[in-house]
C-alpha cells in the first residue's frame, strides 16, 4: 500500500531530511514510525500526504507513483488518506460536528450521508454527545479524538498519525491507540509516527526506525529496542509537522 | 468552510435536531439503483458543487454580519467610489434630457414678407401643413408678435411711438421626424426658397455646443468610472486578502483533507460578490437621496428660468447596473486576490 523506493528529500536550505529510504507496507498493515527528533518522521509522512515532493526516488501509494500526480490531482488523492496531527488542527470557529464533517463536505458527499457518517465516526470515538460543542470546550484527549473522527469519517484506505499521543497521558494514549487498532482491524493501513517507545513495545507491531534521515530497521515489534533510548529521551517534539503547525494556532491546554 | 451551520458554533444544542442535517430533504439526486453509475456520480458531483455554491453564498452573506463595522465600511467605500461616476452620469443624462427637449423643439422661425396678405398666408399655411417634413405649424400674426414683444422686452413705451408695426408675421415650423441638424437646415433652406418668405432662421449652434459639452461630460463620467472601478477592485482585493489571511488555518485544514483550490476560493468569491453588490446598492441609495435633495433647489432655480429642468431620479435600470456592476467588480477583485493568496497557502 505504501512503498518508498530510494527516497531522498533535501530541503531548499540544504538540510537532508531523508536519505535513500526504502520500505514497503502491505495493505492492512499497522506500523509505527519512530526515531529521534529531526530523524525525518514528519518528512516521510509529508511525502505520503504530498505536502512535499521527494528530491529523488519514488513513493508509490496503492501502486500509484506519486511523482506522476499533477498538482490538480493532489486534493483528490488526499481524500484517500486520513491524517491525525499532534495538535489536532481543529477549527475553533465551528462545532465538533462541523469539524468532523469537513472532509465529507470537501469531497462532495450528499448531505444525507454526511449526517450518518459524522455521527458514526463520533460514536466510534465516544463523542456523540458532544457534537454540538465547540472543540475549544473539550479536553486534550477529546480534541485528539475529534481529530481522529475527522481523519476516518470518509473511510480512508490509509490512516497517518503524527505524534497522536504526544500530549496525552499513558491511559489516554492507550485509548487512542486502541482506536487506531480498531480501524486497522477493518482493513485500513495505519502508519503512526511516534517516539513513545513504551507504547510501541506494549502494542507489538511493525516498527520503522529512522535515524538522521536513514531507515535503520524495518522490523517487527521485537526489535523495537533498536531505538536507542538516549536519543528518545532527549527528544523535544519540534520537527516536521509540529513546526508547520506553529504557523497556525498554538496548542490549547490539554487534559 | 461553506457550512452554514458554522454560523452558530457558540450555541451548543440550540439548534439540535434541525440543524444536524439541514439539507437532507433537498438533495434529490442519487439512487444507488440507477444503472448509469458514471452519470450518477457526475450528477452527484454537480449536486455537491451546487450545494457548496449555495452554502458559500449563504455563508458569505452571513459573514458580512460577523464583523458588521468592517463590512459596512468596506461597502461604504465601494459605494462612494461607485456613486461618483453614477452621480455625474445622472447629471449628464438630466441635462441631456433638457437638451433633448430643446432639440425636439428645434423650430425654424419663418419670417414672411410684411406685406403678405391674409389669404397668401392662409394658402402657405395649408400647403405647409400638408408637407411631410413639417410636423407642426404655428402662426403668429404681426400684431400678436408686437404685443408679445411689448410685454416681454420692456420696450413697450418706445414701441408705442412707432407708426406702424415693424414686425413681420411669423410662422413657427416644427420639423417632423427626429431632430437632425442637417435635415433641419435643408428644410430651412427649402422654406426660405419660397417667394412668400422673407427669411427662415435656424439657430442650432448653441445646441451643438451643448451636445459636445454633454459628450465631454459623459466621457469624463466613463473615465471616472474606469478609474474608480480600479479602485473598487483594489479595495475588495485588499479586504479579501485580509479575510484569506485570517482564515489561514481553515484553508490549511481544508487543503489537507482534500479540498480543491476551487472549493477554498468559492466562499471568498461570494464574499467579494456581496461586498460589491451591497456597495452598488448603497451607491444607488446615495445618488437617489442626493438627487431628491438637490431637486428641491434645482426645481426652484428652474422655475425662475421658466424651465422644467429637474435632475432625473435614478431608476430601476440604474439600480440594476450599479448592483450588478458592483457585484461583478466584487467577484473580480476577490478573484484577483484569492487566486494569488490561496495558492500561496499550502500545507
Amino acid at each position: 500500500m505504501i512503498q518508498f523506493d530510494q527516497v531522498r528529500k533535501r530541503y531548499p536550505g540544504g538540510h537532508e531530511a531523508l536519505n535513500s529510504v526504502s520500505f514497503e507496507l502491505e495493505t492492512g498493515a499497522f506500523a509505527f514510525l519512530t526515531g529521534h527528533s529531526g530523524a525525518g518522521k514528519s518528512t516521510l509522512l509529508k511525502l505520503v500526504m504530498l505536502m512535499e515532493r521527494p528530491t529523488h526516488g519514488q513513493v508509490l501509494i496503492n501502486g500509484r507513483n506519486l511523482s506522476r500526480l499533477h498538482k490538480s490531482q493532489i486534493p483528490h488523492y488526499r481524500r484517500n488518506i486520513g491524517v491525525v496531527f499532534q495538535n489536532h488542527h481543529l477549527l475553533f470557529d465551528r462545532s465538533v460536528y462541523d469539524n468532523v464533517a469537513l472532509p465529507l463536505l470537501v469531497s462532495g458527499y450528499p448531505a444525507r450521508d454526511i449526517g450518518r457518517r459524522v455521527r458514526a465516526a463520533l460514536d466510534k470515538v465516544g463523542l456523540l454527545d458532544k457534537e454540538r460543542q465547540n472543540p475549544v470546550e473539550l479536553s486534550g484527549g477529546e480534541q485528539q479524538r475529534v481529530g481522529i473522527a475527522r481523519a476516518v469519517v470518509h473511510t480512508p484506505r490509509i490512516l497517518l498519525a503524527d505524534e497522536p499521543t504526544g500530549n496525552l497521558d499513558p491511559a489516554l494514549s492507550e485509548e487512542i491507540m486502541n482506536l487506531f487498532r480498531d480501524f486497522n482491524d477493518i482493513g485500513v493501513t495505519v502508519l503512526i509516527a511516534t517516539h513513545d517507545i513504551a507504547l510501541i513495545s506494549r502494542m507489538g507491531h511493525h516498527v520503522l526506525t529512522l535515524q538522521n534521515g536513514e531507515m535503520l530497521s524495518s522490523d517487527s515489534a521485537s526489535s523495537a529496542s533498536l531505538v536507542q533510548p538516549e536519543i528518545v529521551q532527549s527528544e523535544i517534539v519540534t520537527s516536521g509537522m509540529a513546526e508547520q503547525a506553529t504557523t497556525a494556532k498554538p496548542d490549547f491546554p490539554h487534559g | 468552510m461553506g457550512n452554514a451551520k458554522g454560523a452558530s458554533p457558540k450555541r451548543p444544542g440550540a439548534t439540535r435536531g434541525t440543524a444536524r442535517n439541514p439539507k437532507a430533504g433537498e438533495t434529490t439526486e442519487r439512487s444507488t439503483k440507477t444503472p448509469g453509475a458514471e452519470r450518477n456520480s457526475k450528477n452527484r458531483r454537480f449536486a455537491a458543487a451546487l450545494r457548496h455554491h449555495r452554502e458559500s453564498a449563504a455563508h458569505g452573506f452571513v459573514r458580512l454580519f460577523v464583523e458588521p463595522l468592517q463590512s459596512v465600511m468596506t461597502a461604504l467605500v465601494i459605494a462612494i467610489a461607485l456613486a461618483l461616476p453614477a452621480a455625474l452620469y445622472v447629471l449628464v443624462a438630466s441635462v441631456q434630457q433638457m437638451g433633448g427637449d430643446l432639440d425636439a423643439s428645434a423650430r425654424i422661425t419663418v419670417f414672411l414678407h410684411r406685406d403678405a396678405t391674409a389669404s397668401t398666408i392662409e394658402t402657405l399655411r395649408s400647403t405647409w401643413a400638408a408637407d411631410s417634413e413639417i410636423a407642426e405649424l404655428e402662426y403668429i400674426p404681426a400684431a400678436i408678435a408686437l404685443e408679445d414683444f411689448k410685454a416681454h422686452s420692456g420696450f413697450g413705451d418706445v414701441l408705442d411711438l412707432l407708426d406702424e408695426n415693424p414686425l413681420p408675421p411669423v410662422l413657427l415650423v416644427n420639423p417632423a421626424g427626429k431632430p437632425d441638424a442637417e435635415r433641419i437646415a435643408a428644410l430651412a433652406a427649402r422654406l426660405e426658397g419660397d417667394p412668400r418668405v422673407d427669411a427662415a432662421q435656424l439657430d442650432m449652434l448653441w445646441l451643438k455646443r451643448l451636445n459636445s459639452i454633454l459628450t465631454t461630460g459623459r466621457q469624463v463620467a466613463f473615465a471616472l468610472a474606469a478609474v474608480l472601478a480600479l479602485g473598487v477592485l483594489l479595495i475588495i482585493g485588499n479586504t479579501i486578502r485580509l479575510a484569506v489571511e485570517s482564515r489561514r488555518e481553515e484553508i490549511l485544514v481544508v487543503k489537507l483533507v482534500g479540498g480543491t483550490d476551487a472549493f477554498v476560493r468559492r466562499p471568498f468569491l461570494y464574499n467579494g460578490l456581496w461586498y460589491g453588490a451591497s456597495g452598488g446598492l448603497l451607491s444607488w441609495v446615495m445618488v437617489a437621496v442626493g438627487c431628491w435633495w438637490l431637486n428641491i433647489s434645482v426645481e426652484r432655480l428652474a422655475a425662475l428660468y421658466q424651465s422644467q429642468l429637474a435632475l432625473l431620479n435614478p431608476g430601476i435600470v440604474e439600480l440594476a447596473v450599479l448592483v450588478c456592476g458592483g457585484g461583478l467588480l466584487g467577484v473580480l477583485g476577490a478573484w484577483l486576490a484569492v487566486g494569488r493568496h490561496v495558492a500561496a497557502i499550502e500545507p
